[in-house]
């Protein structure tokens, strides 16, 4: 952060050019002498992976829009298209399809990594709440692309999670109406889920912007939660996060291109290869993996609570359990970020990370199932079971936590911590946030 | 996905293929649906490639026997060049069929044989032409059901050999066949296969089971037509990429030897 303003960087075009607009210079400044603590784990890695697949998504995607047609009539054929005539259409479709999974995935090991180590906590706050309105426009981004084959769990997934709105109170009808374009999930809606879902990853790409302003004037977070006391605490950007970033990448894209070549169906619903059929139901319908958590919490409120009906209360909790992680920096009182010098949070941790995997696991089986042969325990149980706790987790647990943990001592300082001994001068700027 | 779920979707799929009323009497009737037998195909693994005799004879029984009612829309003709067929074998099989074209000068449609560039002839114009003529199930299109099923392959093989006569006691609706593969056990297809149901032009026994193996060679071609080429090229892709991790590993290795962290 000490190194230069306006640096003279380059050679005499990119000097006129910088004069004029700083491309340059804010680049060197931003990604070349920026400074980063130096005890980053792999776990920092998605952030860049994360940047990595939303171009990869947006370009294949916009190699596929090229050949798509939004049209119910026509939109599954010409999927089959692009996988048999379009040249390497079926490894555009392929990057795509296998992309929004390891999306996901990456998406998912950076939050649970945010909560781990405490970066939504101060002065991050808006940082994450970016971050989760980055991860709503992907959800919606994902549902409505998954739509577009207009196969059978296409379109039968759009019409349960469209149906979803109509349980709003008075507006629920109009809003229905409005998504489908019409009084079914049909033409009109397919048109407009093409149109919105080109839209939306422009969108996600400007919130990406803003993410990544508002973590430069933070600076990351590291796995001690100890902020850098001075440049002994820290390296440049680059070279070594951006190669220590290029090796992580090349390990996960390495991960992505075995199913992308050798197991490309692995994460996708057999039934979507279908052809939609709007008068028969498949027996058993499922969003793809990644909404399944959200989709058992959905299904766990089967009952009603005092005046909200069954299947209102259903919705609210779904998306209740997105909208509790904007408060989430006002839930966890702890002053301490880490989960390393938190014992109790620690285990509450893994513990709720253990209760997502549930959920998901929940949201996959149908709700009667019993979940071992002969003991009266169902699927729905454990819904129950698992809904509870991620509520509890959040809004009970963590504010409670805050008050009764008694946290480890924190090391003053990242080098103090690294060399396993006292570092002079570091103490001396220590502010209140290490000291709890 | 559990083995449970995977069942489960297998038995949505094959539900569409029957008459919805037939299909929830027969659940209540015929108990549980058998597991398709684990079977080891050319086509599977990585290293898994076409059988392209099989796959070829595969067609001859799709030609003879299976397209009388199902359709293979997504397949063209020119595609069978894949399989190993000269341009005039595809131009003679094309022209077997025909399809309605035009409209001529006059305004008119006509008929004209199939050429290599036109789409598999559907055996109907139409659903509900499909419809009734097979008492009221809709035959589905074979282009994808090797993907369209979970363990697409091995249900297919273990469908077309698994017809049996129904246990006693369990009633099969008219104008229904039993098979313990198929969901809720009665099916709207008759029996296709029988032995010697075709006449192998290489020499090849065409007993149930090798005819049955050789449609899902086949049907695995239709389903993925870019298999090779995918795997082909996914071993070049994954190795480069395995060595570039390993290359950029030991270089932020080499870059980070001296900082401590």
């Amino acid at each position: 952060m000490s190194a230069g303003n306006q640096t003279p960087v380059g050679n005499g075009l990119v000097k006129w050019i910088d004069s004029r607009l700083p491309v340059f210079s804010y680049l060197q400044k931003e990604y070349a002498e920026f400074q980063s603590p130096k005890n980053f784990n792999w776990f920092w890695n998605f952030g860049a992976i994360l940047t990595f697949m939303l171009v990869l998504m947006m370009i294949t995607g916009i190699f596929l829009a090229m050949q798509y047609q939004p049209n119910t009539e026509l939109a599954f054929d010409s999927v089959e298209r692009i996988m048999r005539d379009v040249n390497f259409g079926w490894l555009l479709r392929y990057m795509h399809a296998n992309g929004g999974t390891f999306f996901f995935i990456a998406v998912y090991i950076h939050m649970f990594r945010g909560m781990y180590y405490g970066s939504y906590k101060n002065p991050r706050e808006l940082l994450w709440i970016l971050g989760v309105i980055i991860l709503v426009l992907m959800m919606a981004t994902a549902f409505m692309g998954y739509v577009l084959p207009w196969g059978q769990m296409s379109f039968w997934g759009a019409t349960v999670i469209t149906n979803l709105f109509s349980a709003i109170p008075l507006v629920g009808d109009s809003i229905v109406t409005l998504l489908w374009g019409g009084f079914s999930v049909d033409n009109a809606t397919l048109n407009r889920f093409f149109a919105l879902h080109y839209l939306l990853p422009f969108l996600i790409f400007g919130v990406v912007i803003l993410h990544v302003i508002s973590l430069h004037v933070s600076g990351s977070n590291n796995p001690l939660g100890v902020d850098p006391k001075g440049p002994q605490d820290t390296v440049s950007f680059h070279p070594y996060y951006t190669m220590k970033d290029s090796a992580g990448l090349a390990i996960f894209v390495t991960i992505f291109a075995f199913f992308v070549f050798f197991a490309p169906n692995f994460f996708g619903e057999p039934e979507n290869y279908l052809a939609a059929q709007p008068l028969t139901t498949p027996a058993h319908i499922v969003p793809e993996w990644y909404f399944l958590p959200f989709f058992a919490i959905l299904r766990s409120i089967n009952f009603d609570i005092w005046f909200i009906e069954a299947k209102l209360g259903g919705v609210i909790a779904m998306f209740g359990a997105i909208l509790v992680l904007f408060v989430l920096p006002w839930l966890d009182k702890s002053p301490v970020r880490s989960a390393k010098f938190r014992p109790v949070y620690k285990w509450f941790f893994w513990i709720f990370l253990l209760d997502c995997l549930l959920l998901g696991w929940v949201g996959g089986r149908a709700p009667d199932d019993l979940v071992f042969e002969g003991l009266a325990l169902k699927v729905i149980h454990l819904g129950y079971l698992s809904t509870f706790w991620y509520f509890f987790h959040f809004i009970i647990l963590l504010p409670l936590l805050g008050v009764f943990e008694r946290p480890k001592p924190v090391p003053k300082s990242i080098s103090e911590s690294v060399l396993g001994g006292g570092n002079a001068g570091a103490s001396a700027t220590a502010k209140p946030m290490e000291k709890a | 996905m559990g083995i449970v779920s995977k069942l489960r979707r297998t038995a949505a799929v094959a539900g569409f293929a029957a008459v919805a009323a037939m299909v929830s009497t027969a659940a209540l009737a015929a108990g549980d649906t058998k597991h398709p037998e684990e079977r080891d195909w050319h086509f599977s693994g990585i290293f898994g490639t076409v059988d392209v005799h099989s796959a070829q004879r595969g067609l001859q029984v799709y030609l003879e026997v299976c397209s009388g009612c199902h359709a293979l829309k997504q397949v063209a003709y020119r595609n069978l060049s894949a399989l190993g067929f000269t341009e005039g074998e595809i131009k003679a099989i094309a022209a077997d069929f025909e399809v309605t074209a035009g409209p001529d000068s006059e305004g008119e449609m006509f008929q004209r044989p199939a050429i290599q560039s036109d789409n598999f002839v559907s055996p109907f114009p139409n659903e509900e032409a499909a419809k009734a003529a097979n008492n009221g199930a809709n035959p589905p299109d074979l282009s994808l059901q090797v993907k369209v099923h979970p363990d697409g392959a091995n249900y297919i093989h273990a469908l077309l050999t698994g017809y049996a006569d129904a246990p006693d006691g369990v009633e099969v609706p008219d104008g229904a066949s039993y098979n313990p593969f198929f969901r809720g056990g009665f099916i709207a297809m008759p029996q296709p296969l029988f032995e010697d149901g075709v006449e192998y032009s290489d020499g090849t026994a065409a007993t149930v089971d090798q005819m049955a193996t050789d449609v899902v060679n086949f049907l695995q071609w239709t389903a993925e037509p870019e298999m090779q080429q995918r795997k082909k090229m996914g071993f070049k892709v994954v190795i480069f990429m395995i060595i570039l991790s390993a290359l950029l590993y030991a270089g932020k290795r080499k870059l980070w030897a001296n900082i401590d962290h």
